[in-house]
């Protein structure tokens, strides 16, 4: 029986990983931001029999509420054994050319919050000595391109964090994975224009980071295809990767 | 950002544009957004339909496969509520373990609760239980300008009636109530037999409908002579031991859609043959999962592909008992001599107990559904001759199957239809409904 922290708890990836952890009789502190709909998400994990779903609305960017939020956990909890990390915008890269203030909150959100929720949560996961810290970072962290370099470089500094925490946190017992998801169909991406053979489903991504908490994964790339892709990008040298306009 | 969406036929081939909302609140503002900008469009859920009833008449529909949330389960009494995007799969797998089974499922579970209400689809129990409505407590509705209605029969009872069955055309379902039957376990105890001939089905079906829970037969619809109206009659009940266990059989694939079909004349003359041969002569009974007894298409993902870029058409009808054994003997003669042959053919007596809803389907009589990969002779030969003795027998065309019934047998059949025209909801239509109301 698992015990599982959910940062974004609304996100459709969240969503979809929490579900495979109900099937595993798991128990659920859900944290996010929309209370309307966080009590949709927490009702129907209940009704597909999670052991208990406790919830806490909180805006990731509210720092100070962190600590409270992370008390309150533990005490429903009392031990950690998973904390997935999932809330995220997808800026709109034009509106952050023109002004840094759109820059400056998509760290916020995708950063910064992520960083300081890591902080807290590390320290947590230290005194227990077990448990898995699982990260929704993105491929997009990978290298920086000239369609999304905003969102890219707040997820890249989600990735050298958690490896990072990794290595500090692994005398200790806890394992940190960095989940690197393509192209999913989410609310995130309504609207985009993505080419549909690359593009996967919610439930897709949720069996292997479901997989990957079990087998202890450092860096997961979502669906496996990414990863070697992603190992062609990052190998592509600068001065051509900058002719490319991927 | 989706895939051009297609009904399952494939034919016509209409692509849809899908535009998703992914939490109930999004609802009436995305089917406002599409009715702005296109001028109406339809629900739609997972695409289930063969014919051209599940597309928007501006080829613009409003995805619902994303509303896929239950919102409340009583596992004492069996009723769940859930959003209108949940397949019947995923509510099977969380309410067999519980000793809870569909009271009325059609033979794919891929289909949507908001489907499934839709069309008011019925299965294999049909002479038992009747249609999926008759086991519908309540829906919340979205209409335009008009925001949620709860609808029930003793609430908006009006609406209620409409919209089961109701094509899509009368609101946008975000949330249905469905009352559950109780099971003892996934599996089911089939018996399976031969027949010779229609005379022989109908007296086995005369005979053991009304004994077991579930009842259907497959026809050898290319056997010609001697053999003319073979097939396999088989019916089942929830067995009583066996646990309560989610059948979870790998799915294969056709992964990508051949230029041409695959299915013709000679393919589905050599498989109706083989399979006919595997079957037993006397009967036979049998404990099978869940899942090969309902849904044995469903093990392979995308099947439709099969028949080719041109695609498929389903003719589905249901004969009043009265007219059913001379329409049905006329029927499969007219199949066997034409140039297309059907793959599949499945008989299903249905039984009397009445739909709530006003274009539902069924009626007590014999339904008889065929498959023929897409040509211009179908709708040119072969299909008027069919409707012509449909016609001539009382019986009706099924909606959700269809791609070419004429407004007038449509309207003849189905006159209710002016009350879900008065109902339909000003912001959602179809081809279909275009097609045969226009
Ligand atoms: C292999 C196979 C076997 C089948 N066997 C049977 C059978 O035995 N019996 C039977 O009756 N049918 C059967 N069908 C047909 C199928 O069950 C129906 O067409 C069903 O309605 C499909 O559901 P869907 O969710 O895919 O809906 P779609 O095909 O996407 O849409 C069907 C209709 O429902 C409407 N709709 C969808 N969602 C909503 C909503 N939220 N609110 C309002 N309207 C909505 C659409 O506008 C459309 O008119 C079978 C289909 C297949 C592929
Ligand atoms: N979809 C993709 O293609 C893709 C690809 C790579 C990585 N990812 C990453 O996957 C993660 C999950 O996203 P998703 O695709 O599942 O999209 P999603 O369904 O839109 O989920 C994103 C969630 O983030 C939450 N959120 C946004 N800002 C927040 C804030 N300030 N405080 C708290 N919560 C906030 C939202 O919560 P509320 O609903 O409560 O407002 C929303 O539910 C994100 O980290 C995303 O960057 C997605």
């Amino acid at each position: 029986m698992k015990r599982i922290l959910i940062i974004g708890a609304n996100s459709a990836i969240a969503t979809a990983c929490a579900r495979q952890w109900t099937a595993q009789g798991a128990s659920f502190f859900l944290v996010a931001r929309n209370a309307e709909k966080l009590a949709q998400t927490a009702a129907d994990l209940t009704a597909r029999g999670a052991k208990a779903v406790d919830v806490l609305a909180m805006d990731a960017t509210d720092f100070t509420a962190h600590a409270a939020m992370l008390a309150s956990c533990v005490r429903v909890l009392s031990q950690i054994d998973v904390a997935l990390i999932a809330h995220g915008t997808l800026p709109d890269q034009k509106s952050c050319e023109q002004s840094a203030a759109p820059a400056v909150e998509a760290f916020a959100v995708n950063a910064t919050s992520t960083v300081a929720l890591l902080t807290l949560l590390a320290n947590q996961f230290e005194r227990q000595g077990a448990g898995t810290l699982a990260v929704i970072s993105s491929v997009a962290g990978d290298r920086g391109r000239p369609s999304n370099y905003v969102y890219g470089a707040a997820k890249a500094a989600v990735s050298t964090f958690c490896e990072g925490l990794r290595a500090r946190l692994f005398k200790a017992g806890v394992h940190v994975m960095t989940i690197k998801p393509g192209f999913v169909d989410t609310p995130m991406t309504k609207g985009l224009k993505l080419p549909a053979a690359l593009v996967a489903t919610p439930e897709q991504i949720a069996r292997r980071i479901v997989a990957g908490v079990e087998r202890k994964t450092a860096n997961l790339y979502t669906p496996a295809f990414w990863a070697p892709i992603m190992l062609i990008i990052r190998n592509i040298p600068g001065p051509l990767f900058k002719r490319l306009n991927l | 950002m989706s895939q051009p969406l297609r009904s399952w036929g494939r034919y016509p081939n209409l692509p849809q544009t899908g535009h998703t909302a992914h939490w109930r609140s999004e609802l009436s503002a995305q089917v406002d957004a599409v009715f702005k900008a296109h001028g109406s469009t339809l629900p739609f859920g997972n695409g289930r339909s063969y014919g051209d009833s599940c597309l928007a008449l501006s080829d613009h529909v409003v995805e619902t496969r994303a509303l896929d949330r239950f919102i409340s389960a009583d596992w004492e009494k069996g009723v769940l509520r859930a959003e209108a995007g949940v397949t019947l799969a995923e509510i099977l797998r969380v309410s067999i373990p519980r000793g809870w089974f569909l009271s009325v499922t059609p033979g794919t579970q891929f289909a949507t609760l908001g489907g499934a209400i839709a069309n008011d689809v019925h299965g294999k129990n049909h002479h038992s239980r009747g249609t999926f409505g008759n086991h519908l407590r309540c829906f919340s509705l979205m209409r335009h300008g008009e925001g949620a209605l709860t609808c029930s029969p003793g609430e908006n009872n009006a609406l209620f009636a409409a919209t089961i069955g109701g094509l899509g055309l009368t609101g946008v379902i975000d949330w249905a109530e469905i009352q559950l039957m109780p099971i003892r376990s996934s599996r089911i105890d089939s018996i399976v037999t031969r027949f010779a001939d229609l005379d022989e089905f109908f007296a086995l079906s005369r005979e053991l409908d009304h004994h077991h829970e579930y009842a259907v037969a497959w026809i050898d619809c290319l056997a010609k002579g001697t053999y003319a109206g073979r097939g396999v009659y088989i019916v089942g009940d929830h067995a009583s031991d066996g646990g309560l266990n989610v059948d979870d059989r790998a799915k294969l694939d056709v992964p990508f859609t051949p230029r041409l079909s695959l299915i013709n004349k000679a393919s589905s003359r050599a498989f109706n043959e083989f399979y006919w041969r595997l079957q037993p002569a006397t009967p036979t009974p049998r404990q099978v999962g869940y899942e090969p007894f309902f849904y044995p298409l469903d093990r392979i993902l995308n099947w439709n592909r099969i028949y080719g870029r041109a695609g498929f058409q389903q003719y589905q009808c249901v004969i009043p008992d009265i007219a059913a054994e001379a329409a049905m003997r006329e029927l499969l003669s007219v199949t066997a001599g034409a140039k297309s042959g059907s793959f599949l053919a499945v008989l299903k007596r249905c039984g009397a107990i009445a739909s709530p809803g006003l274009l539902s389907f069924p009626l007590a009589g014999t339904s008889l559904a065929l498959d023929f990969p897409q040509t211009a002779h179908l709708e040119h030969e072969l299909f008027p001759r069919l409707d012509a003795i449909v016609r001539a027998a009382g019986g009706r065309l099924y909606p959700a199957k269809d791609a070419h019934m004429t407004g007038a047998d449509f309207r003849n059949a189905y006159p209710a239809w002016e009350k879900v025209e008065a109902l339909r909801d000003p912001a959602l239509n179809s081809r279909f409904w275009k097609r045969v109301t226009g």
